[in-house]
């Protein structure tokens, strides 16, 4: 693929998830609001597998080095982020 | 395209998909447990499919996903909910600091090995930029909140002379920056140079604002930290980090735009305004109107009202939480309940420190999430409430908002508890809220001011119910 039509298809892949993102964080209730900004702060560890790249990949020790402070960074954000949310997302009970 | 490759794309598609679902599933308590899972998974799959690269070596690979592992982990399990407001900003740091590094890292690799370009090099120099400013401004930006939510660094807003024109030159400086990278990408100097005025740049956005803004902050962070990733896909190419980046950009700004209407400001008055620190000098000011007008309660007469009442209805602010009162509001609740008392809590949507924050700090103490009830909910039903006890919460309840139109809150929603028949407010003094201003609710007829510890009081009063 030529490298006009790789951007144009990574826009159109971005804009289109930003859609999906607004229609489906709307329906999100208030009540569930902290959670949601914990959970996706999990996602946005997804910075990990270019991480994941440059550390394993190492083209020089310097970007070996970066992947993995990138790395620690981005774990810490993935499993910070999944953990508390299921940590406070077990404690809504509905009245019994 | 080879069998490895395709096995990755096929992988992180389905890492898409788990990361729709598992937001999708946040509709509802019930689905959000099963569906925070379900991103786990994805992320899992995500993280499994790069391992499988050609000539990787993973003795770095490893070393960090431990190390970052294990501090997540035990960040996630030691930080108490009160905390939560910091451990979000934390974490939206240090993912716009992991796209910075990435972008850093492409950059050199860029060099090192052109073949490995798969889109135009404008295309990933400008990303690079982008994924750096953004990231680097994330950072620190969320670190001044954090330090600012633990109260290390003072809440108040800091001002200084000329600051506008300091952040815009910064600004600028940044764009001028991003635009040499892209011309000149072997200057690694520049990425360097970005990175520390972005830096600073982020330091400046969030010195001037004050403690009452700080969720509007946290949001707006939380959407920076994802744009910084989706910025990182287009470095790399790479659709998932797109997705994932966009969704988590999508939800960060959804949130600070559902905080702005819920303090009835725009963006850019909470970003550039000196709300917080105009109300500063106001402070104390304006006492005279509760004077002669208060009249103060205590527990057996707060038990005598709430004897043969119907409905009844908690208003909890952050106040509540800072006297770790949640767990004694919850057994009140269960006294009154268990005469018949139909209970409720009305939650602003700022109460708390962060958007939703209020709602995870009565979860722990185990009311069940059908009592907490919205703002646009509850305020048609308050009229027919008998008694409304405010908690901690005071600018939230201020009449002034809804009635004078001169007033700095003007035209924030507010809960309307000045409609109820009773109104008991705890609160230990008559002092002012975040906003800086007398609160005539504390004065009105149908109002009794409970002066104490939200705690005591609570304890206090339900052993006078139960002496009754």
């Amino acid at each position: 693929m030529d490298p006009i039509s790789v951007l144009v298809l990574l826009l159109t892949i971005f804009v289109l998830a930003i859609f999906v993102g607004f229609e489906i964080i709307t329906k999100v209730p208030p009540t569930l609001h902290t959670p949601l900004m914990s959970g996706s702060n999990a996602i946005s560890g997804i910075a990990v597998i270019g991480a994941i790249l440059s550390a394993g990949l190492q083209h020089s020790a310097l970007t070996a080095w970066l992947g993995f402070g990138a790395i620690v960074f981005a774990m810490i954000n993935v499993m910070g982020g999944f953990v508390v949310t299921d940590r406070m997302l077990s404690m809504f009970k509905k009245k019994d | 395209m080879n069998l490895i490759n395709t096995i990755q794309n096929l992988g992180y598609l389905l890492a898409s998909i788990l990361f729709i679902l598992g937001l999708k599933g946040l509709a509802h308590p019930r689905t959000a447990v099963r569906a925070n899972r379900m991103g786990a998974l994805g992320m899992l799959i995500a993280i499994v499919v790069t391992l499988v690269n050609k000539g990787m070596s993973y003795e770095y690979i490893i070393a960090g996903i431990v190390v970052g592992g294990v501090i997540g982990t035990i960040m996630a399990l030691k930080t108490p909910m009160t905390g939560m407001p910091q451990m979000v900003a934390l974490l939206n740091g240090f993912g716009g600091l992991a796209s910075a590094l990435v972008a850093g890292a492409a950059l050199i690799e860029l060099e090192v090995d052109p073949g490995a370009l798969h889109a135009s090099l404008t295309q990933v120099t400008l990303a690079i930029g982008a994924s750096a400013l953004i990231g680097a401004v994330t950072l620190t930006g969320s670190l001044i909140a954090f330090l600012k939510l633990q109260e290390i660094m003072t809440g108040n807003a800091i001002l200084y002379p000329g600051q506008q024109i300091v952040k815009a030159l910064l600004g600028a400086a940044c764009i001028v920056l991003v635009a040499m990278i892209v011309a000149n990408p072997a200057n690694h100097l520049l990425y360097l140079v970005l990175c520390l005025v972005a830096a600073l740049l982020g330091v400046l956005l969030v010195i001037p604002i004050g403690g009452a803004d700080m969720p509007v902050v946290i949001a707006l962070l939380n959407s920076y930290s994802g744009l910084a990733a989706a910025a990182t896909g287009f470095v790399l190419s790479n659709n998932v980090l797109i997705i994932a980046g966009s969704l988590v950009g999508a939800s960060g700004v959804i949130l600070t735009m559902i905080m702005c209407k819920a303090m009835n400001r725009s963006l850019g008055n909470v970003l550039f305004g000196t709300w917080g620190a105009a109300s500063e000098g106001a402070k104390g000011a304006g006492m005279e109107i509760y004077e002669g007008k208060v009249k103060s309660t205590s527990a057996d007469e707060l038990a005598m009202i709430l004897d043969g009442v119907t409905k009844v209805v908690f208003v909890p602010g952050y106040g509540l939480a800072v006297a770790q009162a949640q767990h004694a509001t919850r057994d009140l609740a269960n006294v009154l309940k268990e005469r018949g008392i139909d209970v409720k809590y009305a939650i602003h949507p700022v109460a708390g420190r962060m958007p939703g924050h209020m709602n995870v700090l009565l979860a722990e103490a185990d009311v069940p999430y059908d009592e907490l009830i919205e703002m646009d909910v509850i305020n048609p039903q308050l009229a027919q409430t008998d008694v409304a006890i405010v908690l901690g919460a005071n600018d939230v309840v201020n009449p002034v908002a809804r009635d004078d139109p001169h007033s700095p809150i003007a035209g924030m929603p507010i809960l309307d508890v000045d409609k109820c028949k009773t109104v008991v407010v705890v609160k230990r003094s008559l002092s002012h809220g975040f906003a800086g201003i007398p609160n005539p609710l504390f004065a009105l007829p149908n109002t009794l001011m409970y002066f104490a510890d939200a705690k005591k009081a609570l304890l206090d009063t339900i052993a006078a119910l139960k002496e009754q």
